[in-house]
């Protein structure tokens, strides 16, 4: 706290951020679930789906490199979720009343939040990708490519972390936070992320699925995989990533205020 | 009847109708084992059903019918974890210590909870029969086969409620939610979930061909579609998992009974 009283902005989010994740280090469950969970969906859907491969008109002849993008998606929910619940619990055991008596900015606590949620969604990020690789997915759009992929799934993380850091300051639970999230696995399965739009039979179905802009967050990344460099959907999903979280941040930082006020 | 089993009888009838009441009084309860099946059941047959206009995809019924006869088995398993995290919960707070004390035949608890895992589970199943059916949902089995359809997955609910039963009154909180959860997820998910078993590709495909699950996976849509099959392997395979799992909750009930 000392450290806190006398430090500059960076310093303050350095030691919020490290205190972040070496809390994720400790607790093996909070990496090892949103890592083999999304990875055991993708090898149970890219077996069970393959089949959808040879219908005419289905963009690629692999369905692992369909699907590829999915776990990304699925890795920054639970890092949002858990970043959400640490938060929460800070707030439950009395940290975020104790660190509203120092210098701390909001934005160091809002920044350092973020960053142990971003630690997580690189981390499940790189191994997404390394799996998929080495069971024989390609990237289109080479080894760039991968980079921007990278780079999008981390833009998704932060999206998704700024919606789990407003739900711990707006709500003080964890409780609250799970329960918001069953609403984006709901998003995550009426979206296309397990089949391509075009080739949706129901068109009730590929009507939300237009409307759904997790949609566009995994065409984004499915586009480096199997279509190499689409400018359109990069830029959609990336827009989408990026107004998801200025809202939230916005709407984090107001809730953080009123928190504190409070306090 | 013997006096041991008029006792059963009637703590099993008594903890069924607080299960129940719980559920009935508190929708946060009831609410997730209707939404998920009716999610699940609307995200697979709605996103997923050009699927079967794939090359030897064989279910004349149609995929709805063919997702339906998966989500029969799921809600009704995932009903029965739903049951044990109930189980979890009366521990946390105290309420199953007082009702080990009080019951004159333990084993009664534990049927107890079976019956309104299974009560649960045929509410849940009629109403996502319902949805379907609104759905367009083509059910060519006859009412016979409907209900040997109802019985299995009322099998299969009984099971998955002693499983969760026996982890949860071994470790006796809330923390034992996935230790219940994912054994049965992964007995669901790696089965012929979204095709038939010859469809289904990799390492997945060698494992669903000895999942008992893939058995009542295929006996609940051939009822679906008129034309019953592994209707015996499923009996089996669910009344041996049945038998399992009664040891299993068996061995939780002494385990809870020794932490007092």
């Amino acid at each position: 706290m000392t450290a806190l009283t006398h430090s500059a902005l960076p310093s303050q989010v350095g030691l919020l951020a490290g205190r972040a994740v070496r809390r994720t280090l400790r607790n093996p469950a909070q990496l090892v679930f949103p890592i083999a969970f999304p990875l055991t969906l993708l090898a149970v859907n890219t077996s069970g789906l393959d089949a959808a491969t040879r219908l005419p008109g289905f963009p690629t002849g692999s369905y692992l490199d369909f699907a590829l993008a999915i776990p990304f998606i699925q890795g920054a929910l639970f890092a949002a979720l858990n970043g959400g619940q640490d938060l929460a619990r800070d707030i439950q055991d009395g940290f975020l009343e104790r660190l509203a008596m120092t210098p701390m900015s909001g934005a160091a606590l809002l920044a350092g939040q973020l960053g142990g949620a971003l630690f997580t969604g690189v981390l499940s990020a790189l191994v997404y990708l390394f799996v998929g690789l080495a069971f024989g997915a390609g990237i289109a759009s080479g080894a760039a490519g991968a980079l921007v992929l990278l780079v999008l799934a981390i833009a998704i993380s932060i999206a998704f972390a700024c919606f789990g850091t407003f739900v711990a300051l707006r709500t003080g639970t964890g409780e609250a936070v799970q329960g918001f999230f069953p609403l984006f696995f709901v998003l995550l399965f009426l979206s296309s992320a397990f089949f391509p739009r075009d080739l949706i039979a129901h068109d009730w179905f590929a009507t939300i699925a237009t409307y759904n802009p997790v949609s566009y967050m995994v065409e984004g990344l499915r586009s480096l995989v199997i279509t190499g460099w689409d400018g359109s959907a990069l830029a959609s999903a990336f827009a989408i990533a990026a107004a998801a979280t200025a809202l939230f941040l916005g709407l984090s930082a107001r809730a953080l205020r009123t928190r504190l006020v409070r306090t | 009847m013997s006096a041991s089993l008029a006792r059963t009888r009637s703590v099993a009838l008594a903890v069924a109708w607080r299960a129940l009441a719980n559920a009935v009084r508190n929708p946060a309860i009831l609410l997730p084992t209707v939404l998920f099946p009716l999610f699940f059941f609307t995200a697979f047959a709605g996103g997923l059903s050009a699927v079967q206009r794939a090359p030897d995809f064989d279910y004349a019924a149609g995929y709805t019918s063919f997702q339906f006869g998966f989500i029969c088995i799921q809600a009704a398993a995932f009903g029965g974890v739903f049951t044990g995290f109930a189980i979890a919960n009366d521990f946390e707070y105290g309420f199953a210590r007082r009702l080990l004390l009080a019951a004159p035949n333990r084993g009664g608890i534990v049927i107890g909870y079976a019956i309104a895992a299974m009560t649960r589970a045929a509410f849940v199943l009629a109403i996502v029969f319902v949805a379907g059916l609104v759905a367009g949902m083509r059910v060519d089995g006859s009412i016979g086969d409907l209900a040997a359809l109802l019985a299995l997955a009322l099998g299969v609910s009984a099971t998955s409620t002693l499983w969760a039963a026996g982890i949860a009154m071994r470790l006796r909180s809330m923390q034992a939610g996935p230790a219940m959860q994912m054994p049965v997820f992964m007995l669901l998910f790696l089965a012929p979930v979204f095709v038939p078993l010859d469809l289904v590709v990799g390492w997945v495909h060698e494992i669903a061909r000895f999942n008992p699950a893939t058995a009542w996976l295929e006996a609940a849509r051939g009822f679906l579609a008129g034309e019953p099959e592994k209707v015996a392997i499923a009996a089996a395979s669910a009344a041996g998992l049945f038998a399992l799992a009664s040891l299993w909750a068996r061995g939780g009930l002494h385990s809870a009974e020794r932490a007092g």
